[in-house]
């Protein structure tokens, strides 16, 4: 895949698209990437940078192609085209199970929790502890139990709890924390409090919080404006599968967030960096 | 927020509360044999009302060989139920493993019988893992798979009997494979071999309690251990006592069947694997949630694959045991209802047909149940039909128990 500089549709607020210097800067760079289903254009040109220990919200309306940038991320799909660096080289990342050596977790809105299992059981799917090859379910709900009070999650009574018998909140709390025990450095969570009423919504805002503030990159697909104001540190806006603006959450406000996200541009200029189109 | 070094102290705990508990987990389901075990006591106590030899050792020993054969391809069904597939075919890959054993050990080919079992179950395993190659690489349903299955396999297998011009069947003159049922343990291995099993699992039970605690996790209540380990005790004398009676009216006749360690080794084999391997988790984890396995990183069409392949394995076991009973293979092998009467025990037993949730003891609960219908109503003089429609009643009974007893114990 060549890499195409200055050919970016994306208004990246650093000035820089498609060209490398400045990725190095970042956990995450995306540079050019693009997506088609068949003919369909999911997502086009997106250059995007996520720093760690910073939660960055990635918004947009329905359709504007975020879930299919986050997978793109995750490795259930590569891009069509574009580069993608992890600590400022490229990588290319087929399969989840990469994405997952890189350090890159991600909490999909149906959670991917097996309600037949338990919470420890959940907590390590596919990465369990063993003991002369035989599960070491002693060691595994040690660190569960460790990791959960240490997010301060405890809201669950046991951790032998089936994940089916949990509520919507815990089950968030749980697909969250298991992100962090396997020492990811990025977590991206889709609408991760869509479901919740207004009590979970804060606990799990809180515990976003905490994952930035233990130094992991956060890049969080919301549609709720007031969470991404209480909880991001930067913002990226998707219109009709382009990246239209991204930077620091100060350059923005709950006006010109909802023009970009409805009409791709805003003339409000909260800030010297705001996109101009 | 708790903190995190809170420990609870089971044994503060108010005694009968922790019943309480466990008794609701029992009715819930989780560990949910008791309304089972509850109605086979029902079962025997009126077969016994109503036929006083229902009880008796040679029949009980009689019952439990009936069982072998839905407990063991009971077994080999659970592998699929649990990923939420089916084999129809298991019945029939079991037929084709009996005939193969039984055709190679013939004094017409005369082979040896560490050869041909060893073969047999491979040609098994083999039929598993291509169903499931079948089912995996061309995402066809198992039930056609498998449906096709049961008749190709039944189509091969009466070829193979027929091609020994034997008239339909060929009978074992080999003495180990005749012996895997028929040949029974001496009474003092009997009563050794069921002593070690005992208190293997009592040791294997307080070992995981005792280091639960030492990690400082809450355990299981000391009480419901000793709880099992006296009922295991229980148990294991009540089989000593029923295989080592004579049950012999000419010959003395007593020990245990080979065909029941035959059993324990398969069942503690399946358990082992399903609960203390990654791959028994990820076969519970498929079955429950398969894309959220895919997602957590587990191969999951390997673990298909290898459920698919220890289907057939188990059903060839099956096969060998059955021919054993039989005294031989026969083309008249009607695989088809030994399949739905496998399926039927690891259901009766609590195993859901919609993949996540079972285990291999209910297969053999499930399959005593249906032996025990079987046995006591030919005892009592019950006709085929009756046999038929009880049996019917008692799955529904055990499905409907099982749905209401699960109802209200999950949010989703």
């Amino acid at each position: 895949m060549s890499s195409t500089p200055g050919f970016s549709s994306g208004m990246s607020l650093d000035g820089n698209s498609g060209v490398d210097p400045t990725v190095s800067q970042f956990l995450l760079s995306l540079r050019g990437i693009a997506k088609n289903f068949g003919a369909v254009q999911a997502v086009q040109h997106v250059d995007l940078d996520v720093p760690a220990g910073q939660v960055t919200a990635l918004i947009g309306d329905n359709g504007a192609g975020k879930t299919v940038l986050i997978k793109t991320v995750a490795g259930i799909w590569g891009p069509s085209s574009g580069q993608i660096y992890w600590n400022g080289e490229e990588v290319h990342i087929h399969s989840p199970r990469e994405a997952e050596a890189l350090g890159i977790a991600t909490v999909y809105q149906d959670l991917a929790l097996c309600d037949n299992l338990d919470i420890v059981q959940n907590m390590y799917l596919g990465h369990e502890e063993t003991r002369f090859s035989m599960l070491d379910e002693i060691k595994m709900e040690l660190a569960t139990k460790k990791t959960l009070s240490e997010l301060s999650v405890s809201t669950v009574k046991s951790v032998r709890q089936l994940v089916g018998s949990l509520s919507g909140g815990q089950r968030q709390a749980i697909a969250v924390t298991r992100a962090v025990m396997r020492d990811s450095k990025l977590v991206i969570m889709d609408e991760p409090t869509a479901a919740l009423g207004v009590a979970q919504t804060a606990q799990v805002l809180a515990l976003i919080r905490r994952l930035a503030d233990r130094g992991i990159a956060v890049l969080y697909i919301s549609h709720n404006l007031n969470d991404v104001f209480s909880v991001a540190d930067r913002i990226a806006v998707m219109h009709l599968g382009t990246l239209v603006s991204h930077g620091p959450v100060a350059n923005y406000d709950t006006t010109s967030a909802v023009e970009l996200i409805t009409t791709g541009e805003t003339k409000r200029t909260p800030a010297a960096s705001a996109p101009a189109n | 927020m708790s903190t995190p070094d809170q420990i609870e102290i089971p044994s503060h705990e108010d005694m009968s509360s922790q019943l309480t508990g466990e008794l609701k987990k029992l009715w819930r389901g989780e560990s949910g044999l008791i309304p089972i075990v509850i109605g086979l006591g029902a079962l025997v106590i009126y077969f016994q009302v109503r036929s006083p030899v229902f009880l008796s050792a040679g029949n009980l020993t009689n019952l439990f060989i009936q069982a072998t054969v839905f407990v063991l391809l009971g077994m080999a069904e659970i592998w699929l139920l649990l990923l939420g597939e089916i084999d129809l075919s298991l019945g029939y890959v079991a037929g084709i493993s009996a005939a193969i054993a039984t055709i190679l050990v013939d004094p017409k080919y005369h082979w040896s019988v560490f050869i041909a079992i060893p073969l047999a179950l491979l040609v098994a395993a083999a039929q598993g893992a291509l169903s499931g190659t079948m089912v995996i690489k061309l995402r066809l349903p198992s039930f056609i798979v498998t449906l096709a299955g049961l008749l190709g396999w039944q189509g091969v297998l009466i070829y193979i009997i027929d091609k020994q011009n034997s008239g339909g069947s060929v009978s074992i003159q080999e003495k180990v494979l005749r012996n895997l049922v028929s040949g029974d343990l001496t009474v003092f291995a009997t009563w050794v071999l069921v002593g070690v099993l005992v208190v293997l699992m009592a040791f294997f039970i307080l070992r995981s309690d005792r280091s639960r605690r030492a990690s400082g996790l809450e355990g299981r209540p000391f009480f419901i251990s000793v709880l099992k380990i006296v009922g295991l005790a229980i148990a294991g004398l009540l089989m000593v006592l029923i295989f080592n009676t004579n049950r012999g009216s000419f010959i003395v006749l007593r020990g245990m069947p080979y065909a029941l360690p035959i059993d324990f080794a398969v069942l503690a084999a399946g358990t082992f694997i399903l609960t203390k391997t990654r791959a028994g988790r990820y076969i519970y984890a498929i079955g429950g949630n398969v894309e959220a396995a895919r997602r957590a990183g587990v191969s999951v069409d390997r673990y298909r694959l290898l459920a698919f392949t220890l289907g057939g394995l188990t059903a060839g076991i099956a096969g060998l045991l059955y021919a054993s009973r039989l005294g031989g293979a026969s083309d008249a092998i009607d695989g088809g209802t030994l399949v739905l009467f496998a399926v039927a025990s690891a259901v009766i037993g609590g195993t859901s047909l919609f993949g996540g949730r079972g285990k291999m003891i209910h297969a053999a609960i499930g399959g005593i149940i249906i032996a025990t219908i079987y046995n006591g109503m030919s005892l009592i003089g019950m006709s085929v039909a009756t046999q038929f429609i009880a049996t019917a009643l008692v799955l529904l009974a055990a499905v409907t128990i099982d749905s209401v007893a699960r109802r209200g114990s999950t949010t989703s």
